[in-house]
């Protein structure tokens, strides 16, 4: 046993102060009522980024640090996803406390649930033993549920969080089972242990519970088949919450599955090629053909964020630290795209009421042609238009996949992204070329503002300067191997 | 005559019989969403015989450890089904599985 000290904990110091953090200001809100929302909000946006400073003023010299008997690690790889979540969890907040106060949803749990489901996910990225893995993704889970649910007088928000908890709770369930196999098999749950014992012998028992394992984790990043919850949940969660499913939580859950297939189950890629392999080009088909006869907005995005992980794991099964690489470079940019996107769908309310549908869009370039200018610019980038950051990501991942000599599935890539071209670029013959309908309300704050110009700046200014975002994903991914 | 020793196969088995019960209730189930609350449970525990049994026979207490901090969890999981299914009834005034589908597609 290592002797506790408070500097040794160093590495956790993030995680430790959010939580300080989000304690506090759940005091100060049970204090003071729902009217503090808005302040708690802004407090959980600077604890955040005070986070990202500890986080970043630490800077790790590529070496990995292990802390807490092995349950808890930290190296260049995790932080780099950290940083991708902590900004996620910034950008969703500052979309959302606008919105809350026009859809009356003051609630000053709000932003502290956002809070503490980031410190699950922050977890869940630096996890290193089955232990931390579990309450990690569970802290996640649980404020996740509770925010699906949290527009209590609507009768979709209530129906979302049911769904989202009954498939949440079975999936959860069966990342239990493969655990408790693993611990039975290998005798630990620690994952350098596991690996190299799984390394040495590979028993049935362990490959069995390495299969539940990685199909709970599927149904967290919502791959084919375990992405029945995602259009229903995207539709029915109050907008704000939709963002923020959409931006972090398969960030972090993605961090998992890639430390997962190459530390503690390193030995078993014959395996998990094969079972990567169908699960990306499943989720890119599903992702192309279910979103082409979609009428709400949301649920497009729902079925657009299934085939985005698709090309994601492609990057995986590709492997290698170009592959690893490439899906940090994907979701990098995806996050940043979705932000922008999310931003608008959120700014869609006609009368203080939300519209969701994409009839709803009809003729916005005359009503509001910065709205639709913008738009347009996103979506050409989600469908991988050059010379937008959307097309980078998808080539650098095809790319990838054609040196590990993946070639089917990187022409099954390009074939699926063409197909969903047609439905981002629906979206926008609906705003340029349909008889315009009445206009949206104009107010808009600034921080939602604010958020959708960087976004829109990343996604056109990206082909300029590339190179710091890959060769910073090169390097979180060195410390991986 | 002899007596049957009760192995790591026989908790093993009960474990995943358990298990596979609690699957099955959740898909089958059309009547109502505290029946899949209770299979969820049956899930859990299931797992957690499986870890007792196995820290029994590897002789090592993390198996242990874990099923404390699964009850927890569970108990927390259990509590947040239950509070999002007194919503769910507020706004829809039924609790049937079939009545839970207006989104489609």
């Amino acid at each position: 046993m290592e002797t506790l000290t408070f500097s040794s904990l160093a590495p956790i110091f993030p995680e430790l102060f959010l939580a300080c953090s989000g304690l506090l200001l759940l005091v100060i809100g049970v204090l003071r009522g729902n009217v503090s929302t808005r302040f708690i909000s802004w407090a959980s946006i600077i604890a955040l980024l005070i986070a990202i400073t500890i986080m970043l003023g630490q800077g790790t010299e590529g070496e990995s640090t292990a802390i807490l008997n092995g349950m808890f690690i930290q190296n260049n790889f995790t932080t780099f996803m950290k940083f991708l979540v902590l900004s996620g969890l910034i950008a969703t907040i500052a979309l959302s406390i606008q919105y809350l106060y026009d859809d009356n949803i003051i609630k000053f749990e709000y932003p502290l649930l956002v809070l503490f489901a980031g410190i699950g996910m922050m977890i869940m990225v630096s996890a290193n033993d089955m232990l931390s893995l579990y309450v990690g993704l569970e802290l996640q889970s649980l404020s996740l549920y509770v925010l699906a649910a949290i527009k209590r007088d609507n009768v979709r928000s209530a129906e979302s969080g049911m769904k989202y908890f009954v498939l949440g709770a079975i999936s959860s369930g069966m990342l239990l089972f493969g655990i408790s196999l693993i611990y039975g098999f290998t005798g630990s749950t620690n994952f350098e242990i596991i690996g190299t014992t799984l390394a040495n012998e590979l028993s049935l028992g362990a490959v069995i519970g390495f299969v539940f394992i990685l199909a709970a984790l599927a149904f967290k990043i919502s791959a084919v088949p375990f992405h029945m919850w995602t259009p229903d949940v995207y539709e029915g969660a109050p907008t704000s919450v939709t963002t923020l499913f959409a931006l972090v939580p398969k960030v972090a859950a993605f961090a998992l599955i890639i430390r997962l297939l190459f530390i503690p189950f390193a030995a078993l890629s014959d395996q998990w090629f094969e079972i990567m392999w169908f699960l990306s080009m499943a989720s890119m088909t599903v992702g192309a053909f279910a979103a082409l006869r979609q009428t709400n907005i949301k649920r497009l995005m729902a079925y657009s964020s299934i085939g985005n992980v698709g090309y994601a794991l492609i990057g995986i099964v590709a492997g290698g630290e170009a592959g690893i690489a490439s899906v940090l470079v994907y979701l990098a940019l995806y996050m940043v795209m979705t932000a922008g996107v999310f931003g608008i769908i959120l700014s869609m309310r006609r009368d203080g009421h939300g519209v969701e549908n994409i009839s709803d869009l009809s003729g916005l370039s005359q009503n509001s042609p910065w709205l639709a200018y913008t738009l347009a610019l996103l979506m050409f980038s989600m469908s991988g238009i050059p010379p937008l950051a959307g097309f980078f990501s998808k080539f650098i991942v095809f790319e990838a996949a054609i040196q590990s000599g993946l070639y089917f599935l990187a022409v099954f890539g390009v074939l699926t992204s063409v197909v969903g071209a047609y439905y981002y670029l629906r979206v926008i013959k609906v705003m340029f070329f349909d008889e315009p309908v009445e206009k949206f309300d104009a107010r808009t704050e600034l921080p939602r503002k604010i958020i959708v110009g960087l976004s829109l700046a990343v996604v056109v200014l990206f082909i300029l300067n590339p190179s710091p975002l890959i060769d910073i994903s090169a390097l979180a991914v060195s410390d991986l191997f | 005559m002899e007596l049957l020793v009760i192995g790591l196969g026989h908790y093993l088995t009960l474990a995943a019989i358990l298990f596979t019960l609690g699957v099955f209730g959740i898909f089958l189930n059309r009547k109502n969403v505290i029946v899949i609350l209770m299979c969820i449970e049956l899930m859990l525990l299931a797992v957690n015989i499986n870890f007792v049994a196995f820290s029994a026979h590897l002789n090592d207490l993390t198996g242990q450890v874990f099923t404390l901090f699964i009850l927890t969890v569970a108990a927390a999981e259990a509590a947040i089904g239950l509070a999002i299914l007194v919503v769910l009834f507020r706004t829809r005034g039924t609790i049937a599985v079939e009545d839970v589908s207006t989104m489609k597609g």
